[in-house]
């Protein structure tokens, strides 16, 4: 156990001098990208690893994104009051949609279709009110007009927003191994087993579920709201919509769904995928990747369900047993 | 401790309970038994919060407990085990007995479900191993399960739905002395529903009848057994004049 966190104290020391001894612009920015997402991606399998398969995060993350950004341009406020603002309307529109369903045992596959129209219903608000959100062209928040960027949340630097993205990582994986090894954790393996029999043990079921969908929107949506700020551009195609939480979907299952690192394995791979096939194929390749996804999904699904990450874990704890 | 009054369930316009009312007194074990169909599991499941009855009222220790949820009954004191064992596979043994200490005891603290969930395997006999998986147990060892399930939710009621299907006679027998020992040890009162009546009999105190939702019969288990109403139930009422005959004849033969 000592050299397990002996191992993560080493990792995170390597991490946070990274942009400190290699400075290339390019590749840090790639390492951004990296981290953000897979703090969404981890957010996605904080409730995704207990059966409640979510197609609606691309409409908490698009929240994030928009409120956080029309907020500052529209009523100038700050992105430190905006992003928890942005959060809270994440939240409530996760116990709107969430609550019925639970209290009404709308479960397994009815649950992703619900879901599902919530990202389509987001996406829609989003282009309906153009005027606004500059629909499917896309939005940017205004320049910091005082030159410090601190209160706008702006930084040119891309190692602050590195060492940012860095810690809101950190934070999300300290919150996944929180709720592992939570009573709650045990509550959600048995009400995705058996609500009745989870319920006759004396959980609310419904307010277990709400609580960790909470979470996991509650995270989701300060996701989008730094990718906002980070790219200082964003479009229904990038933070909202059914399109990125089917790429949520796929990354987490690609990397693990039931280990901490899985959804960030998973965030390499899709966007080293991403990045390969823009820098490859350029213009010719664009909605490729989608093509790719949709295709590995399939086969993970069926060949490797636990994903890269859980299925090397699970060889490795094996094999000293059988030697 | 528990009085029903009056209790009805209609699913549709089929009435699967019809105006039961029992009481059940503290620190007995009631036997709840019925032919298949005849509404015991419902009344278990009005009990334990899983349906809502149609009309009537459920008093536990002088409070309403008609229609509240699940999770609430299991906190005020009522366990319950399902008649089918409904374990929890990605769980193990343990985690599934800490769940139910945790979670059916108001959330107090992971100490003290842990204890709690020790007590209850000791209590039947099952490993205390934190890490043992469910996949390992046979019939006899789901039941088990279910049961320390239902005792670490620390429970003043034990609801015990047909406990020993599917066991063989010494299993059921020990089964039955494990009721006894719950209640005799811990005190807890304990409804015990069973379609054999042969172990049910030797072990409770009072025993109620259910024939097509209504109570037909109630009493000590010696009075009940010789009802013409609950013969007539069991072993049907064309078999009734041989059966009855061949008792007939077996008394005065002086056995």
């Amino acid at each position: 156990m000592n050299s397990r966190y002996a191992a993560w104290g080493v990792g995170l020391a390597a991490l946070i001098a990274l942009p400190f001894v290699y400075r290339e612009p390019y590749h840090l920015h790639i390492l951004v990208l990296i981290l953000i997402w897979s703090f969404a991606y981890t957010a996605w399998s904080i409730m995704g690893r207990f059966g409640l398969v979510s197609l609606g995060h691309g409409g908490f993350m698009g929240v994030g994104a928009y409120v956080t950004a029309l907020l500052w341009n529209h009523l100038d406020v700050s992105p430190w009051i905006g992003i928890p603002i942005s959060m809270v309307a994440a939240g409530v529109l996760a116990l709107v949609v969430a609550y019925p369903c639970f209290r009404f045992r709308i479960t397994g596959h009815y649950f992703v279709l619900v879901t599902l129209a919530l990202s389509g219903i987001v996406l829609q608000v989003i282009t309906a009110t153009r005027d606004y959100t500059g629909g499917s062209l896309g939005y940017t928040p205004d320049r910091a007009r005082s030159g410090s960027g601190l209160l706008a949340l702006q930084f040119d630097d891309k190692t602050t927003w590195y060492l940012i993205a860095l810690f809101v990582w950190v934070v999300g994986l300290l919150i996944w191994r929180w709720v592992d090894r939570s009573m709650s954790r045990y509550a959600m393996e048995a009400i995705s087993e058996d609500e009745d029999a989870a319920a006759a043990a004396g959980v609310n079921v419904t307010a277990e579920k709400l609580k960790i969908t909470l979470i996991s929107a509650l995270m989701t949506a300060l996701a989008g709201a730094l990718y906002c700020q980070y790219q200082m551009f964003i479009s229904p195609d990038t933070v909202s919509g059914i399109a990125v939480s089917l790429q949520m979907v796929f990354a987490v299952i690609v990397g693990g769904l039931y280990v901490s690192l899985g959804p960030t394995v998973g965030a390499v791979i899709t966007i080293m995928l991403a990045e390969v096939l823009r820098i490859g194929f350029g213009t010719k390749a664009v909605g490729w990747d989608n093509l790719v996804y949709g295709v590995l999904l399939v086969i993970f699904i069926i060949f490797l369900p636990k994903g890269i990450l859980g299925s090397v874990l699970d060889r490795l704890k094996t094999q000293p047993k059988k030697t | 401790m528990l009085a029903v009054e009056g209790l009805v369930k209609r699913f549709g316009g089929f009435t699967a309970v019809n105006n039961v009312s029992f009481r059940v007194e503290q620190g007995e074990i009631l036997g709840l038994i019925g032919p298949n169909g005849s509404g015991k599991s419902t009344i278990f499941n009005m009990l334990s919060g899983t349906l809502v009855p149609t009309a009537g009222s459920i008093l536990f220790d002088g409070a309403e407990i008609a229609g509240v949820a699940p999770h609430r009954i299991i906190n005020r004191g009522i366990g319950r085990t399902f008649q089918i064992p409904r374990p929890f596979h990605r769980l193990s043994i343990f985690e599934n007995v800490a769940l139910a200490g945790y979670y059916g005891q108001g959330r107090h603290s992971r100490a003290k479900a842990d204890e709690a969930a020790e007590r209850a395997l000791r209590m039947v006999g099952l490993p205390t191993d934190r890490h043992a998986s469910v996949d390992g147990l046979g019939a006899a060892g789901l039941k088990k399960l279910e049961l320390a399930k239902a005792l670490a939710t620390g429970p003043k009621l034990l609801l015990a739905d047909e406990s020993l299907g599917g066991l063989d006679e010494h299993e059921m027998d020990q089964a039955a002395d494990m009721l006894r020992k719950i209640r005799d040890e811990l005190g807890i009162t304990i409804i015990w529903v069973e379609h054999i009546m042969g172990v049910l009999m030797r072990v409770v105190d009072r025993v109620m009848v259910l024939d097509h939702g209504e109570k037909i019969s109630e009493g000590l288990p010696s009075a009940v057994a010789g009802d013409p109403r609950v013969i007539e139930v069991y072993l049907g009422t064309d078999a009734d004049s041989s059966q009855i005959a061949a008792a007939e004849a077996r008394r005065k033969a002086g056995v």
